[in-house]
């Protein structure tokens, strides 16, 4: 008995169509006569038998689709002279198969002694966060420090215990005069700042809070976040970091919040894609990172995610932010207290809660015009805090 | 030391191999009657005779291939391809057969042939005459490529070449024909598996080869006024690389500048750029750059061909922009 | 076919044919059943002219083949046994199973492959004749091409130089007709090619490939005026392959009565018909000669199927010689 199997025709064949038998059960073929003809990707072939018999069986049917080595016919060999011409070797196709390559380890080159292998992503997020290279061990290839290994250090730094508070709040400190030195030293700074009436903002808040049950309901600072976010879409040079020479624009916008310490000091970490949360998203994100901020178990990236600030400081009676940018972001938005003023409406003096919101903006990057524009499209969405 | 021309330091290695070894031959276009494009033969058609200094048509692909099988067939054939614009009507024979016989076989056959070619631009010949494409032969193992930039390498590296079992391929930067340079004769023979370090430096690892060399050098004496101290690595030897050499000298500088008379896109200066990336990425201070030619057919006209090319200015400010 | 021959020299090259045309119908097989691989060229068709002319060369002359070059390799005198593990890439090919069908080496034997770019082997044998002569070697190269390189500008720039040098070399063409499936007559303005010598001042004549012993003569008498110093030679060898030009092709290009007409003239039948008629081959002498074919087949693909593979981590030895323990050498 021999299988007559569908053939390899072609070095990139893996499959043939059958196109028609050219015989039928029980006739004779001998060894190099057609017994079928096969359709590959490229043509249609006729394909020969190696061997010489009787066809006993023909199993796959014309218009079938079938791997190569799929038994496509039993031919009886018995009693044919070219039985011996045979090889016993016809066995599966492709069974057996070379060894594969090991996937060899790449063995990076060792460290030089005395040179801190960080990697250029890791080395300015030191940079920016303050910490000492030297002082990490890396987890990158060959002992490098990655940026995720900064990430941890920053994040272990706002855990440690408050045994160390002192240092920690000194190295607080630290950070916080590096980083606003560095933004006082390197960016020019421009100042906006405008009045905004809150009047229908309060109002919709008022009444969409009492449908909401204690623990769910808004502040108005979410209001503030969620407008600053989606103005940065029309204004997208404000959501952007500055990379040595130029700002890149930021395809994400994560805005960071500005949150005091009880113990002194202040983080801003990132609440994550600020434009795409509802009002209660963001209010419980909010909610959270405050916790945490204050717990001291902030994430890495939402240390080094921001693209851009807000800080509000009217919980203090503040009623102006004049604020200092947070390298590498090129702008902070400031919020004032909402308070009630004299506002003409129509013609008459009215009562009405206005807050000042105000821009700082770094001059390398964009001009007035545009941070007038920003500020004018936060007042604009603030008009309508149901779209929001 | 001696004083002689890159030429004459070709020329007495070719006479030195021709006189040294009864297998050696030299065949090509216009190197017996004519004496050699570059006068690189000159004279030898009567010291050696019509047997071992053979005048080829002009048929590259043919006489490139013929080296091949006279290599195969016991001799040890010098093949002057008279520029490497030419050679690219013999790439069939080179890259087909040349590098790939060895391994091919089995390790059953090796080629133990030299192919000598001028390369390079800066003489205002135009488009067609100006290429450098080293580099691209730089791609294909099986094979070896020099580069000698200086009377010393351009002698030594012919004779050690000689001992190769393996293809080997020479490139001589027609600029530096005239060039005279002091010849080292207890140089011999140079080592063809190293790159040198021509000017030791702390600052910034320029990165070259062949004639760029020399741009490199007088590149690094006008940093050396601005108290950048610039240290130049002639590669020499293309193919096998020296790695080694280069990155010790990035982790020593921790800046590097390629210089290579080569188009960007693709260049061997990208090669480089990126063993450096592999193997001394956390060595370095800023991005590797590169100082190349110009993404244009080299132009006839002087100002446009300086243009074209890299010179000590350009590659002096690629330093400063560096340095920042 | 006139000439009378000795009765074993008759037996001796149809059973050659017969070990070629029975070597290559087991690759067919094996290569439906996925066991070799890439291209598969086949000499089926064109055995008279590898078993006429390969015997004409002694064991110190040089052999540049193509791609279709199985049959050279086998009456070369390349066991079959390394032949099959070539083909299945093993490591015990005769290549180290590094090139499969396409190219055959065996430096035991002077055959330079297996060169299947069309027209690159040429410039090669040139060379491998050039360093005969400077050697003063009474040694010829033995250069196969297919009617495709007359096309190639290497044919002609080798032509040229190996007369111009007067060059112990041997162009044998193989014309089948076909360059893959381009018929002679649609990239030809001359398709004599014999006459193409002309033009290089080399002698040359066309023979019947399908007729062994006039390939053989027309081989012996060129390969004498060769070795004699009388320069190259070129001999065109009009055959004609049965089957498609690489395993399998759909064989558009041409027709099957075509075919069919070529095959009535079948080398190995005809040659086979016209040793009966002499009375040269007894009645049960094929089925012996084709009894120890199968046997030496099946000795090869045994053979082949032991082998090992070779090592990965020997993936990259042989592009380079190794290089002894270096002296340390200075760079100036």
């Amino acid at each position: 008995m021999a299988e007559f199997v569908m053939p390899t025709l072609g070095s990139d064949m893996t499959e043939g169509t059958l196109v028609e038998w050219k015989k039928k059960v029980g006739d004779r073929v001998t060894k190099g006569e057609i017994i079928a003809e096969v359709d590959t990707e490229k043509s249609a072939i006729e394909v020969e038998s190696f061997y010489t018999g009787i066809i006993q069986q023909l199993i796959t049917q014309p218009g079938e689709t079938v791997p190569v080595g799929t038994v496509m016919a039993i031919i009886d060999e018995a009693g044919s002279p070219m039985e011996q011409v045979k090889a016993k070797t016809e066995a599966k196709p492709r069974k057996e198969s070379a060894p594969s390559p090991a996937s060899e380890p790449i063995v990076p080159p060792l460290p030089e002694p005395g040179r801190v292998r960080i990697s250029p992503a890791a080395k300015q997020l030191a940079a920016d966060l303050h910490i000492d290279p030297s002082a990490l061990k890396g987890t990158g290839p060959g002992g490098a420090i990655t940026l995720d290994d900064v990430r941890a250090a920053a994040a272990v730094s706002m855990k440690e215990p408050t045994t160390v508070a002192v240092d920690r709040q000194a190295r607080m400190r630290e950070t916080i005069a590096a980083a606003m030195a560095r933004s006082k030293r390197e960016i020019p700074h421009y100042y906006l700042s405008t009045a905004i009436d809150m009047g229908k903002a309060m109002a919709w808040l008022k009444d969409e809070n009492l449908k909401r049950s204690v623990t769910d309901r808004l502040l108005y600072g979410v209001l503030l976040m969620k407008a600053v976010a989606l103005a940065l879409r029309q204004v997208p040079e404000l959501n952007a970091l500055w990379k040595g020479s130029a700002a890149v624009q930021s395809s994400d916008i994560h805005v960071g919040v500005a949150v005091s310490l009880r113990q002194g000091g202040l983080v801003a970490p990132a609440i994550h894609h600020t434009d795409k949360h509802s009002l209660g998203e963001l209010m419980t994100r909010f909610q959270d990172v405050v916790k945490r901020a204050r717990a001291g178990t902030l994430r890495s990236s939402e240390f080094s995610d921001p693209t851009i600030t807000v800080t509000s400081l009217g919980e203090q009676g503040v009623e102006t932010v004049f604020g200092v940018i947070y390298p590498p972001q090129v702008a902070l938005v400031g919020f004032g207290k909402v308070v009630e003023r004299p506002w003409v409406v129509g013609g008459e003096v009215v009562s009405r809660p206005v807050v000042t919101a105000s821009l700082s903006a770094d001059h390398r990057v964009t001009d007035g015009h545009r941070g007038a524009v920003f500020l004018s499209v936060v007042d604009r969405l603030l008009q309508e805090p149901a779209q929001l | 030391m001696i004083k002689m021309t890159y030429r004459e330091a070709v020329r007495a290695g070719l006479r030195e191999a021709l006189l040294n070894d009864p297998r050696v031959f030299l065949m090509g276009e216009d190197v017996g009657q004519y004496g050699g494009a570059y006068a690189c033969s000159k004279g030898f058609l009567e010291e050696f005779g019509p047997e071992r200094i053979r005048d080829t048509p002009l048929s590259e692909s043919t006489f490139v291939g013929a080296g091949i099988g006279a290599a195969l067939g016991g001799m040890r054939p010098i093949v002057e391809v008279m520029t490497v614009n030419f050679s690219l009507l013999a790439l069939d024979q080179i890259v087909n057969n040349a590098a790939t016989i060895r391994h091919m076989s089995g390790g059953q056959f090796n080629i133990p042939l030299v192919v000598r070619m001028a390369t390079g631009a800066g003489r205002q010949v135009a488009a067609q005459h100006s290429h450098s494409l080293e580099g691209w032969y730089a791609h294909i193992p099986g094979i070896t490529v020099l580069t000698p930039a200086t009377v010393t390498d351009a002698r030594g590296m012919l004779l050690t070449a000689l001992k190769e079992p393996d293809p080997v391929f020479i490139f001589e930067h027609a600029y530096l024909y005239p060039m005279e340079g002091e010849f080292d004769e207890d140089a011999l023979p140079v080592d063809i598996t190293r790159a040198a370090v021509r000017r030791q430096g702390e600052d910034v690892s320029l990165i070259t080869f062949g004639g760029s060399l020399w741009k490199a050098l007088q590149a690094a004496e006008m940093l050396a006024s601005a108290e950048i101290d610039a240290e130049v690595v002639d590669l020499r030897v293309l193919r096998p690389l020296d790695q080694a050499t280069v990155l010790a000298s990035v982790k020593k500088t921790h800046r590097a500048v390629v210089i290579d008379e080569g188009w960007r896109t693709g260049s061997f200066a990208a090669e480089i750029s990126a063993q450096i990336m592999e193997g001394a990425f956390y060595d370095l201070d800023g991005p590797v750059a590169r100082v190349c030619s110009a993404e244009v057919p080299i132009p006839y006209p002087k100002h446009l061909e300086d243009a074209a090319l890299p010179q000590p200015e350009t590659i002096v400010t690629a330093v400063r922009n560096l340095k920042g | 076919m006139t000439a009378s021959i000795h009765r074993d020299h008759g037996l001796e090259l149809l059973r050659q044919m017969l070990r070629i045309r029975r070597f290559e119908e087991k690759c067919a097989e094996l290569y439906s059943l996925g066991k070799i691989r890439g291209f598969l060229h086949l000499y089926i068709g064109e055995e008279a002219v590898a078993s006429g002319a390969m015997p004409c060369f002694r064991s110190e002359d040089a052999i540049v083949g193509t791609y279709r070059e199985h049959g050279h390799a086998l009456i070369r005198g390349t066991p079959m046994g390394p032949l099959m593990a070539e083909l299945y890439g093993k490591a015990t090919g005769c290549a180290r199973g590094r090139g499969g069908s396409m190219h055959f080496f065996d430096a035991s034997r002077r055959f330079y492959g297996g060169l299947a770019i069309v027209g690159g082997g040429l410039p090669v044998a040139v060379g491998l004749a050039l360093a005969d002569k400077m050697q003063k070697l009474a040694r010829v190269t033995a250069c196969f091409f297919g009617d495709g390189a007359v096309a190639e500008g290497e044919f002609h720039e080798s032509l040229n130089l190996a007369a111009l040098w007067k060059l112990p070399v041997l162009f044998l063409c193989e014309n089948n007709l076909y360059a893959m499936g381009t018929t002679l007559g649609r990239h030809q303005s001359q398709t004599d090619i014999a006459k193409k010598a002309d033009a290089y001042a080399i002698p040359a004549e066309a023979v019947d490939g399908m007729d062994v012993l006039a390939v053989e003569s027309a081989t012996q008498q060129a390969v004498d005026f060769v070795r004699q110093g009388g320069g190259p030679y070129l001999i065109e060898y009009r055959t004609y392959r049965f089957r498609a030009h690489s395993m399998y092709d759909a064989e558009l290009y041409r027709t099957k009565d075509e075919v069919a007409q070529w095959k009535q003239r079948d080398p190995i039948a005809s040659f086979e018909q016209y040793l009966r008629a002499n009375g040269s081959l007894h009645a049960d002498e094929v089925q012996k000669v084709e009894t120890a074919i199968t046997a030496e087949i099946e000795e090869a693909v045994a053979f082949a199927e032991a082998a090992p593979w070779e090592p990965i981590e020997d993936l990259t030895k042989d592009v380079y010689t190794p290089r002894q323990a270096e002296a340390s050498v200075k760079i100036k």
